[in-house]
């Protein structure tokens, strides 16, 4: 009876959360503190690494190099080696810095909006998710840097006093894009830096090596876990949570006015900001699970990103989807509404033109298949959410499709139109930042816990302060 | 003369934060304030038992807020108003709405860097070096154990009788925490 006492009734139902009755668990019971740093800090530190790692890290690492070879060769012969032409000026440079971004959004969305919402299952997620932020952010990068055919004056985009007296157009979303991305980009690198800080400190106490002291120790800079260190690091985190919230739902608005703010049919619709962020929230989400259930499965995570997580993350997708739907159908009801033959042609040319497989593919992956997951009997079944994922990566990538390339290849001007083939260099550009992405992760997941070691001991029932119940019984 | 104490202070060892919570309250009763605990996550409790007032840090990013803010709108009127003005359609040069994105961005940025900056330097980081690392079993401190440390600097320190007060709320053990 002693957590009952009222002046732990906030206290006890926190923790309680973690064992409500009807809920599955956050974390598998049996767990200590100790068990909890030894078994996240052991797949850093002291456990072997397993084969496939090496094989994962080796293929996406030939990527990688298959990526770098291909800006090289971007870089000495130009954008033509792309697909872009006239009217289709924006290909899968645009449409796959978009999909990136978008896949971004879900690890702030876990870090920042479900740290505000007190949401305890973000705990054994977030730091993972907020890695592959980052390095979704640093694939997003690299497509429109390249994209503008000349990366090496890509300075010009910043503002800076120059002999040139130009300065750039601050009434366009294009530079507006430019503020956004790079204040995400480290705003996301320094939420996840600051989270890291004190596991650093776990991993040089904990460490075997000289060499993993010293780098983890100068990582960690000096974090020794005082009580008045924490007040101000709680202060911090729970204020850089605040402003990323904001953060994250402008950069993707930022991102649609990109294509809002223009007047092709197609792009012209202000329903874009919120479909926009949907989708991202949507594509992110599926993008943590397709990461989440191999990473738990080979390491055995399993009792800290449990079933209750991933059932979860599928609601979420569940309710995005059915937002992003709702853009779909508005998109084809507000171009049959407004009478404009612009706006009912492109619909029209999406259902029937040369790419209507593609959208019909799109409507199959993002807004049919996803609606299994009403079914409990689906969201708590690892491999088909693991599909499910994998499906929705796709929908999204082809609803990008879509909206870049299908609305531009037939505008206004019917002799204008003209057809967009991706070529090879566009698809080893694509595949390369997938090899890259996946090449940092992997690094990711054998340098750095990959899981919130210090908040997982938060959410242990031990954590709990127990206070003058004691004194009294004493 | 070296006025600085023989050692940095006195820690208790303690296997769980009630225990730590219960003895860091009872050491400010007893008087004790240059004192500091250390835990492997962060125990609100604690903050108040120690005595530790609220933190200057929200203000600290409530400035960087509004000099991010103020700093972007600037450079934008400065750029489109004063130094390259573009008459685009007879609009206004200051065309505010369009000045929004960028200004928020900046506040936001800026904000973020003085609370990660203003965090790190209010709690003195990086800090190659703190004697309470001299105590091996400190490693502890961010795995499994809960520690109090009265620091020698505290008047009313005295090595025999602070050694005796920290015994008698059973932790662990009490160490010496050498320079």
């Amino acid at each position: 009876m002693k957590s009952e006492l009222p002046h732990e009734m906030g206290k006890t139902k926190e923790i309680g959360s973690v064992r409500q009755p009807g809920l599955p668990p956050v974390i598998e019971p049996g767990h200590t503190f100790e068990s909890i740093t030894d078994k996240i800090s052991s797949i850093v530190l002291t456990r072997k690494t397993p084969w496939g790692w090496f094989v994962g890290f080796g293929i996406t690492f030939l990527l990688t190099l298959m990526l770098l070879y291909t800006i090289g060769y971007l870089l000495v012969v130009g954008v033509g080696i792309w697909g872009v032409n006239i009217p289709v000026g924006w290909g899968f440079d645009i449409l796959n810095f978009v999909w990136w971004i978008g896949i971004g959004h879900a690890g702030t969305l876990i870090s920042a909006i479900l740290l505000l919402l007190r949401q305890k299952w973000r705990t054994s997620i977030n730091r993972f998710a907020e890695a592959m932020t980052l390095f979704a952010v640093a694939c997003a990068g690299l497509y429109p840097a390249l994209h503008t055919g000349r990366p090496w004056f890509d300075y010009w985009l910043l503002p800076y006093p120059n002999t040139m007296g130009l300065w750039p157009q601050f009434r366009s979303p294009l530079v507006w894009d430019v503020f956004a991305i790079s204040t995400y980009g480290t705003v996301s690198l320094l939420f996840w830096f600051v989270g890291l800080i004190p596991d650093l400190a776990t991993l040089r106490d904990r460490s075997q090596s000289r060499l993993g002291r010293i780098i983890y120790g100068i990582l960690a800079m000096g974090w020794r876990g005082s009580a008045k260190h924490w007040h101000r690091y709680e202060t911090a985190y729970l204020l850089l949570a605040g402003l990323a919230t904001p953060l994250v739902v402008s950069v993707h608005t930022v991102v649609s006015f990109d294509f809002a703010v223009g007047i092709v049919p197609g792009w012209h619709a202000t329903i874009f900001p919120p479909y926009f962020v949907a989708g991202a929230i949507y594509s992110g989400f599926a993008m943590v699970m397709t990461l989440a259930i191999p990473i738990r499965a080979v390491y055995k995570l399993e009792d800290f990103i449990t079933m209750r997580h991933l059932e979860n993350m599928a609601k979420i997708m569940l309710v995005t989807g059915l937002i992003v739907a709702y853009g779909y159908m508005m998109e084809a009801f507000m171009a049959w509404y407004s009478v404009n033959p612009y706006e009912r042609y492109m619909i029209l040319n999406r259902m029937q033109g040369p790419y209507a497989p593609l959208y019909w593919a799109l409507i199959l992956c993002n807004v049919l298949i996803p609606q299994v997951l009403w079914f409990k009997r689906v969201r708590t079944n690892v491999p088909a959410l693991f599909v499910i994922a994998l499906v929705v990566n796709v929908g999204m990538w082809l609803e990008r499709f879509v909206i870049v390339v299908v609305s531009l290849h037939r505008d206004f001007l019917p002799s204008s139109w003209d057809m967009y083939i991706p070529t090879l260099f566009d698809w080893s550009t694509f595949v390369g930042t997938i090899g890259l992405f996946l090449a940092l992760l992997f690094l990711f997941i054998r340098f750095l816990p990959m899981i919130s070691i210090f908040e997982m001991r938060t959410i242990l029932p031990q954590a709990e302060v127990r206070e003058l119940v004691d004194y009294i019984e004493d | 003369m070296d006025a600085r104490p023989p050692i940095y202070g006195l820690m208790a060892e303690f296997e769980n934060p009630s225990d730590l919570v219960a003895a860091a309250r009872k050491a400010y009763e007893e008087g004790y304030r240059e004192m500091d605990a250390y835990t492997p996550f962060p125990i609100e409790e604690l903050t108040e038992a120690l005595g530790f007032r609220q933190t200057r840090l929200p203000l600290v990013v409530l400035i960087g807020g509004l000099i991010g803010g103020v700093g972007g709108y600037f450079l934008q009127y400065y750029t489109a108003v004063i130094d390259y003005p573009l008459n685009i359609g007879g609009r206004p040069l200051n065309s505010w709405p369009a000045f929004i994105p960028v200004t928020f961005e900046c506040a936001i940025l800026v904000a973020s860097l003085f609370a990660v900056l203003g965090m790190l330097a209010l709690n003195g980081l990086p800090m190659p070096y703190h004697p309470v690392f001299n105590v091996p079993r400190f490693a502890l401190a961010t795995r499994d154990r809960f520690f109090l440390c009265i620091e020698a600097t505290d008047p009313r320190f005295d090595p025999e009788a602070t050694r005796y007060f920290l015994e008698r709320l059973a932790p662990r053990v009490v160490y010496e925490v050498e320079h």
